[in-house]
């Protein structure tokens, strides 16, 4: 589903990633671990398209196409979710009126009709139970005054509504209590289909106690230098990262 | 890297059109027997003639203010027609639809003007459709003058309701006002009158659409509105004219009186031609606007939406004579390419107990300048009078500006003035933000400036804000890359 080859890309002239190599697929989920400044914000928004990125050299196929040549809006409405490290404010746009233009570019790119206000009504309360958003923050603006874990919530939200079919969690567990944590992850595995994939970024261990991932990847100095089962998460856990330096 | 939000294309203006109708131009240039030429062709009364004599007189002793953040350029005044009249052929004026040319009734259905009162039930709206310096056609007027309501042209009011004209015309924004006032006077073609009696609360909304056509002239409309003791009205404006190579002249006067306990919203979409991406045409928009709250607990409200024209240069502001008097000012003014607007209003406090609102809200893009300046007097008189003044800014893109000049005089202690500002810019992590959910950039700037602008856009009547949001969005198509 997803097929990443020999992927460079700079950010302000500075090379991050080194040549990443990596295949999803479809209804894997993936852990992507590793350091702060190791590359894994920096693939995540290459695979989005985040205009800061450049790519200088690699391929990236998604479904059987070019990912890289899509825009940004063209790659979300074929599927691909990104779930923001931090995600930014949009003073006066409020959640539901934003989550609608985003609902309906996607039923366009599919050839649908924009959807009813009464069924859209009706789809956020819906979704909205799945990872316990409250009503009023739907109606407030995008992320606007909200606390961390709001915002992470929000995210889970947002991807419960557009229902993508590749995921991107960019450390959706910083920030989080243990509650907040256990909601948003819940609230993922319960919006999963069983071909949905995902890449889950973390630090930690514990968000992989609810996400099981199929394969850990360690990511350092902007190469996989190590892949694994889930076991190669609980070392790192244990042990942490120096390790695997050390062996390189 | 595309770490900046570019302007690469704009949409185009889509009200661009010209109309193809005999229309009665007469020779260009400005004397004191083209004042006397208009003053005949409309059957004026003496007192008339001479107020626009006066004022003619008194506008050669005047030069063209300079103190705007505008960069004008040089108006021949002696290059314009002052007149012209699209309903010539018809020699005593359209008596029905019938009699009006069909071209003008199409255009107005272009620029979608009900302009047949049979959309009575889809709309409720009365219209008085002004195409360059004559009035076209004023809907409704039956309906409304059951109430006693008079809702016609100002050349109709003249010779129909003299004495309330001569009562009130020039009484709010004096001939001797500004430049371009004394010459409004001197050469005010048409415009709205409206006439709210006592007691009556005026059971639809009214409006007047203004559109040049005509090649070489200007429009000098002149709009007076007085609401009585206890009155209510809801006006609207609105204005576009064709896409020219050449600058056009648009300078306006609105006096509105408000009487004790009346109350009047006065909303305008003003579209005029912006000119094109190198800035080539476009209306320079010089108007004076000006409403006196002059009965106790009287209230008036502006709302702007402020798209069109190459420069605007505009201020519509209020004077609160009456005890306990209201006003508020709504606006949302937007520049692209090389647009200019100088905009904002002046609240004068002359009584106790005063209150007024300025929301004001900007929007740069291209490489337009855009500006607000607002004066917030409070008299000696003005006992425990408030003024609350906000003042946003957002650009898009680098190379255009936004500017703030507030003026603030306070002569009563008691008094409070309020004011603050903020500048932002659409950020690219917004941007980006938007697209990652599938919505396109064009798209995403539309949602996030009608989203800045939603506190004014609140304030206009509801069939103009789904108008007004869609014009924000098309005036600021291809203001990203």
């Amino acid at each position: 589903m997803l097929e990443i080859k020999n992927l460079h890309a700079t950010v302000g002239g500075k090379e991050i990633l080194k040549g990443i190599d990596l295949t999803v697929r479809p209804g894997e989920v993936h852990a992507l671990m590793g350091q702060n400044g190791a590359g894994k914000s920096t693939l995540s928004n290459v695979l989005v398209g985040h205009p800061a990125y450049t790519v200088t050299e690699g391929s990236v196929t998604y479904n059987g196409k070019d990912l890289l040549a899509m825009s940004p809006e063209e790659r979300a409405n074929e599927g691909l979710f990104l779930s923001f490290q931090q995600p930014v404010e949009i003073p006066g746009v409020p959640m539901n009126y934003f989550m609608r233009a985003a609902y309906n570019a996607k039923r366009k790119h599919l050839g649908l009709e924009p959807i009813s206000s009464g069924d859209f009504v009706k789809l956020m309360r819906e979704k909205r139970k799945i990872v316990e958003l409250d009503s009023k923050l739907t109606s407030r603006s995008v992320n606007e005054g909200f606390s961390g874990g709001e915002k992470k919530r929000n995210e889970i939200f947002q991807m419960a509504i557009l229902e993508p079919s590749f995921c991107i969690l960019d450390e959706t567990d910083s920030g989080l209590d243990v509650d907040a944590l256990r909601i948003v992850a819940e609230g993922f595995n319960q919006l999963r289909k069983p071909d949905t994939s995902a890449i889950v970024i973390t630090h930690y261990q514990r968000l992989l106690d609810y996400i099981k991932p199929d394969v850990v990847h360690v990511l350092i100095n902007g190469r996989i230098v190590r892949t694994g089962g889930p076991e190669l998460a609980l070392e790192i856990e244990n042990q942490g990262f120096d390790w695997i330096k050390n062996e390189e | 890297m595309n770490n900046e939000v570019q302007d690469i294309i704009a949409k185009d203006y889509e009200y661009g059109f010209t109309t193809n109708v005999a229309t009665e131009i007469i020779d260009r240039g400005l004397t004191e027997e083209v004042v006397r030429l208009i003053s005949s062709k409309k059957g004026e009364p003496d007192w008339l003639l001479d107020f626009r004599l006066k004022a003619f007189r008194h506008w050669r002793t005047l030069e063209q203010p300079t103190w705007g953040h505008l960069n004008m350029p040089d108006i021949d005044y002696q290059a314009i027609s002052y007149y012209a009249d699209p309903t010539a052929s018809k020699k005593q004026g359209p008596q029905s639809l019938d009699e009006i040319d069909p071209e003008l009734m199409r255009a107005f259905d272009k620029l979608g003007i009900p302009l047949e009162e049979r959309l009575e039930k889809a709309g409720g709206m009365a219209v008085d459709a002004v195409m360059d310096s004559v009035s076209v056609k004023t809907t409704f007027r039956k309906t409304l003058a059951e109430k006693g309501i008079i809702f016609c042209s100002i050349s109709e009011a003249v010779r129909e309701h003299p004495d309330l004209v001569r009562k009130y015309l020039g009484s709010v924004v004096p001939y001797r006002d500004n430049f371009f006032a004394a010459l409004n006077s001197a050469v005010f073609s048409d415009g709205s009158f409206v006439y709210i009696p006592k007691g009556v609360r005026c059971p639809m909304e009214l409006s007047t659409y203004f559109r040049i056509n005509a090649r070489g002239t200007g429009q000098f409309e002149r709009t007076l509105i007085v609401a009585d003791d206890n009155a209510y009205v809801s006006y609207l404006e609105g204005c576009t004219a064709p896409m020219r190579d050449e600058n056009q002249l648009h300078a306006a006067i609105v006096e509105i009186v408000v009487e004790n306990h009346a109350e009047v919203k006065y909303s305008t979409v003003q579209n005029w031609y912006p000119g094109d991406k190198e800035g080539r045409g476009g209306v320079l928009n010089l108007v004076t606007k000006r409403g006196l709250l002059r009965g106790q607990h009287s209230k008036l409200s502006w709302t702007q939406v402020e798209t069109g024209s190459a420069i605007t240069w505009k201020y519509p502001s209020c004077v609160l004579q009456g005890e306990g008097s209201q006003a508020e000012f709504y606006s949302v003014a937007v520049t692209n390419n090389y647009q200019q607007a100088d905009t904002g209003t002046k609240m004068i406090h002359l009584a106790p107990g005063t209150r007024s609102t300025i929301i004001s809200k900007g929007i740069s893009a291209g490489r337009s300048q855009n500006s607000y300046r607002g004066l917030v007097r409070m008299g000696p008189k003005a006992e425990g009078a408030r003024n609350y003044s906000s003042c946003d800014s957002l650009l898009l893109g680098s190379k255009c500006g936004a500017h703030t000049f507030p003026y603030m005089d306070v002569q009563n202690p008691s008094a409070v003035v309020e004011h603050e500002a903020t500048t932002s810019k659409i950020s690219e992590d917004q941007l980006f933000y938007c697209q990652q959910r599938g919505i396109s950039p064009e798209d995403a700037v539309g949602l996030i400036v009608n989203g800045y602008a939603k506190d004014v856009l609140n304030k206009l009547p509801f069939e103009f804000a789904a108008e007004a949001q869609k014009l924000l969005s098309v005036s600021l198509e291809g203001t990203v890359g």
